[in-house]
């Protein structure tokens, strides 16, 4: 077609995406008063996220909880991995512990979790954090694992001490693989603290607005407006996060030269 | 002159799954003060566990490293080494300025600034403190490690195969810039290599090991002067005459040991 906006080629598959379900819906393929086409929804999504008080409350909450979370997460997560990465002994203790833990879904927690916590915003986070802990966890500890051994024997020639070396060594080398952790946490993080909105009800969230707008009046266009923007939101983060590692850590980008 | 280093008795014994593994044994010698002291050895005859054990990454299993005067037990707070690899022993996430300054951590912000700046005007690299290692040359790389070792300002420097890693043409160079380097800020050095023609070209002493377990077979004296040449230094007979001795040394031809002191 000429005249068509141009598409960067990034956006390709989002852009074919929305253009299948527009005509699914359009087609009667599924049945249009459920599936409602993009040419609807994304009005509406502007609307709520303009104009709709309440819903923007609730984007605020939703987002306030994924940030919070995952700031918790970092300052747990990061000082454990460097711990579980540098000293056998305790990486040996409580690895097992963690391979327990960690297959466990954040979601199956949500009873157990609302019973300790209540249905205020205190459980969203707790889960959210269990969920986002662990690629980040991850990261830090196969980074140490990654390390070079004279990068430390460098510093401790320089009379660094153990700490020194877990600081100015350890922590700066781990921090693009903590990065990229953070990046695949934020989408966990999310969807963790929409789950809990969704299934436990009272917490103020996107999540409760789609259930809501899903159980009560059947307003199916708010419930795929707000699912939409979780994915818009999840792409943002994810754009500006990769953004900020090329940045800030242009040095652990693959080079060539002597290796 | 006053002794700076005194290695004496040193054995270092590896404890590995297929038993043990010898690196170096007895080994006894002395560096003075000012002095720039080669050692040379076969590759694989301990040379790196000599220096490790020296800079005190390594616990030796026996005998003593003496700093002056001062047994080492733990990496000793005045001493700097530069190794083989620069690609990995410069922090990439650090600028080249800041890569000198890494050790000067005690010292305060000014004083860490004005020396990584005069370390890397001595180097000749006043100009790149703010890229990244990454950014320069292999050679340029090397000199950023010797810039950081002299800004640290250390009773001793210790040097694992620093050239070992560069084009022939950039090793002559910094050849050049270390005897220049050591001259100007006096430095006492201990360097490790595996290349005959260049620990006669460098140093005032030769220190020349065994097989491993490494051994000192023979501690020579180099009577070239202060100032050398790449090119009329390598010619002069007494370079010709010495070279071939340590040649003859490491291959174990010679049947008459020297003594190993003088």
């Amino acid at each position: 077609m000429s005249g068509a906006p141009r598409v960067p080629a990034s956006l390709v598959g989002l852009v074919g995406l929305f253009a299948i379900w527009e005509v699914a819906s359009r087609t009667d393929l599924v049945p249009a008063y459920y599936l409602r086409p993009p040419s609807v929804v994304f009005p509406r999504l502007l609307e709520l996220v303009f104009a709709d008080a309440n819903f923007q409350r609730a984007l605020v909450a939703t987002l306030s909880a994924t940030v919070l979370a995952l700031v918790i997460a970092v300052l747990v997560a990061v000082p454990a991995g460097l711990l579980l990465g540098s000293v056998p002994a305790v990486r040996h203790g409580v690895m097992t512990l963690v391979e327990f833990l960690r297959p466990i879904p954040s979601v199956a927690l949500i009873p157990l979790a609302l019973l300790t916590f209540g249905t205020g915003p205190d459980t969203k986070v707790t889960l959210a954090v269990y969920g986002a802990l662990w690629p980040i966890l991850f990261n830090t500890m196969y980074a140490l694992d990654e390390i070079d051994p004279l990068h430390v024997e460098t510093a401790r020639a320089f009379g660094t001490g153990r700490l020194g070396v877990l600081t100015r060594v350890a922590l700066p080398h781990a921090a693009p693989f903590v990065l990229t952790g953070i990046r695949l946490s934020f989408a966990i993080a999310m969807g963790v603290a929409v789950s809990v909105e969704l299934l436990a009800g009272g917490s103020v969230g996107i999540g409760q607005v789609v259930l809501e707008a899903g159980s009560g009046g059947f307003d199916m266009d708010t419930v795929l407006a707000g699912t939409v923007l979780a994915g818009l939101i999840g792409y943002g983060a994810n754009a500006g996060l990769e953004l900020l590692q090329r940045k800030a850590f242009a040095w652990s980008t693959p080079r060539g030269g002597a290796r | 002159m006053t002794t700076m280093l005194e290695v004496d008795g040193l054995g270092h014994t590896y404890q590995g799954k297929d038993g043990a593994h010898t690196a170096i044994d007895g080994l006894s010698f002395t560096v003075r003060a000012g002095e720039l002291v080669c050692v040379v050895g076969p590759s694989g005859c301990g040379k790196s566990t000599l220096l490790r054990t020296i800079a005190g990454l390594v616990r030796p299993s026996r005998g003593t490293v003496s700093l002056h005067g001062n047994r080492v037990d733990g990496v000793p707070a005045d001493l700097a080494v530069v190794f083989q690899d620069y690609s990995r022993s410069l922090f990439p996430w650090l600028t080249v300025a800041r890569n000198v300054e890494f050790p000067l951590r005690g010292l305060a912000k000014a004083e860490r600034v004005a020396r990584a700046r005069d370390a890397l005007a001595a180097v000749g690299l006043d100009q790149a403190g703010r890229k990244y290692p990454w950014q320069l040359s292999g050679g340029m790389q090397q000199r950023v490690a010797i810039a950081r070792a002299l800004a640290y300002r250390p009773a001793l420097l210790l040097m694992d195969e620093p050239f070992a890693s560069v084009d022939a043409q950039t090793r002559f160079e910094l050849e050049d810039l270390l005897l220049r380097v050591r001259r100007e800020q006096d430095t006492t050095v201990l360097l490790v290599t595996h290349d005959i023609d260049e620990s006669v070209y460098l140093g005032d002493r030769v220190l020349v090991l065994s097989k491993s377990p490494a051994t000192v077979v023979a501690d020579l004296d180099v009577h070239l002067g202060g100032a050398r040449d790449q090119i009329t230094t390598r010619a002069s007979e007494e370079f010709v005459e010495l070279r071939a001795r340590v040649a003859g040394l490491l291959q174990g031809k010679q049947a008459t040991r020297q003594p190993v002191h003088k």
